[in-house]
């Protein structure tokens, strides 16, 4: 079976771990998903489901439709972990799902916009994600009409969205940024070029992990080229600047010690959380790409980053679970992803 | 009051961001904050402080009496927008243009679309497309020392701004 985006790794994949453009569309003759009464809003999804299934393209064959309020909820979670829907999107128990069969493209019907359609790709890829992206919608604008207007490009409901519709976004592993302490700079000029940083996965300063994403917050009067672009720009002056931090930070002893140690807890763990995981995943993460850990590939990070997470263990085990068995289970499956 | 961007959770966090030399500034719950890129790590700034917002600004002074008109597609009033962040249907945006115009302005630093045309879009917006793709590649021809290139170009967009001329839409 072909390898899905978050088992591997690609370009720069020491620091970048994966590349997403969202496209953000609307049908013309219904009101905005919000505003739509019962019967709109399932004429609409049929139309979008029929749209992306049976346009003749050989892609549309690999698509699958699924019905969130139908699925065991620590898969619909697993989905969130996956980036392939959006944590609103999972609350919707009547929402409408099309994933592509490697999980590289999901299209969320009636989400905030009728069609959310979204490319993700392993490592820096903003380019390539775009042009599959762009192709699916040239795909579906040949049978859907679109809400557009020559002034104001792609009608969406946010105005934040409105013009191009696309929202590109690069996730980054910043350890050494953070460490640093320069990430609240480099957020500020960051902003003024259009773009934002942030922190994955809690709250705070000290994002968990050290994972941020920088993504394009201006959508109307920027070509989609342009934004990306940019997005590519900024993107290789930190992964630039994080390199050259690194290393420094590696010839720190206790930098090292610190890599070792959550080696240590990875390999020998019997009980895990997810939080103190993603903290020491993340040193271990810098461990392999210093070249100071070898016998890890980057392919099983990624792969471990996503597969150990509470929805993904579930669902693994295919029953609910109390957090001290899911504790139990993640540390068991870290243990043999490490030593293989 | 409720988040200027899902219009569903308690808004507590006031947000500035300045592009192009535009400020925009909102209040949102912490999640949208987030999901718009206002981490903590923007230095937002908690309550209190708000004087002017995204749109309630533009419902200031004599608007009041236009506040009456609702979108014929989908029956949102201007306020409905303002309250919910979300406008209601593509219609709405043709319905009050004027009064949105402002704020896009603030959020995006321009009004005018500049990216991908669907198959049904009009001639004007193709024409504007076109030439603003060829003034790139003459830039950059330019850029280049291709001039036989740039001369050519520079033809295609004379061409093209002429046509405009005749066509005379408005
Ligand atoms: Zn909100
Ligand atoms: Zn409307």
């Amino acid at each position: 079976m072909k390898a899905k985006w978050y088992e591997t790794s690609g370009d720069y994949g020491d620091i970048v771990i994966s590349t997403r453009i969202r496209l953000a569309r609307n049908l013309a003759e219904y009101p905005f998903p919000e505003r739509m009464s019962a019967s709109q809003r399932r004429e609409c999804e049929n139309k979008i489901k029929e749209t992306v299934l049976n346009n003749g393209a050989g892609i549309s064959k690999r698509f699958k439709y699924l019905e969130l309020g139908l699925l065991p909820q620590a898969q619909v979670v697993s989905l969130v972990e996956r980036h392939l829907i959006s944590p609103e999107f999972a609350k919707d128990n009547d929402a409408k799902l099309l994933l592509l069969d490697d999980e590289s493209v999901s299209v969320m019907i009636n989400e905030e916009d009728h069609i959310r359609l979204q490319v993700m790709r392993s490592g820096l890829d903003p380019d390539g994600a775009f042009e599959l992206a762009d192709k699916l919608d040239t795909l579906l604008d040949e049978q859907l009409h679109f809400a557009f207007d020559d002034n104001l490009g792609y009608l969406t409901a946010c105005p934040t969205n409105l013009g191009t519709g696309m929202r590109a976004s690069v996730m980054l592993h910043l350890p050494a940024l953070q460490e640093n302490g320069s990430i609240a700079q480099l957020s500020s000029t960051i902003s003024k070029l259009g773009l934002a940083i942030r922190g994955i996965y809690g709250e705070g300063s000290r994002p968990l992990g050290a994972i941020y994403q920088i993504s394009n917050q201006v959508t109307l009067g920027i070509s989609e080229k342009a934004a990306i672009a940019n997005l590519r720009g900024i993107a290789v002056q930190l992964i630039a600047q994080e390199k050259s931090l690194r290393e420094k930070m590696v010839l720190d002893e206790r930098t090292v010690d610190s890599i070792w140690r959550s080696y240590g807890i990875l390999t020998n763990a019997r009980m895990i959380s997810s939080d103190e995981f993603m903290q020491l995943i993340s040193n271990v993460r810098l461990g392999v790409s210093a070249g100071l850990i070898d016998s890890v590939s980057m392919d099983t990070i990624n792969r471990l980053t996503v597969n150990a997470q509470a929805g993904m263990i579930s669902m693994h085990e295919g029953r609910d679970m109390t957090a001290a068995e899911r504790d139990k289970a993640r540390a068991e499956m870290i243990r043999t992803a490490l030593a293989s | 009051m409720l988040c200027e961007h899902c219009g569903k959770n308690v808004a507590n966090t006031h947000v500035k961001r300045t592009i192009n030399g535009k400020t925009y500034e909102a209040m949102l719950c912490p999640e949208c904050a987030a999901e718009m890129g206002f981490g903590s790590l923007m230095g937002t700034i908690n309550l209190g402080s708000l004087l002017g917002s995204t749109f309630t600004e533009a419902l200031s002074g004599k608007r009041i009496a236009e506040n009456q008109i609702v979108c014929p597609q989908c029956g949102a009033s201007f306020s409905d927008i303002t309250q919910t962040g979300r406008v209601g249907c593509a219609k709405c945006y043709e319905i009050f243009y004027d009064r949105l115009v402002p704020s896009l302005q603030r959020i995006h630093g321009k009004t005018r679309h500049a990216g991908k045309l669907p198959s049904g879009a009009g001639i004007e917006a193709k024409r504007r497309n076109e030439l603003d793709s060829l003034r790139q590649q003459l830039a950059q021809a330019v850029e280049n020392q291709e001039y036989e290139k740039a001369a050519q170009l520079r033809d295609s967009i004379r061409g093209i701004e002429e046509k405009e001329g005749d066509g005379n839409e408005g």
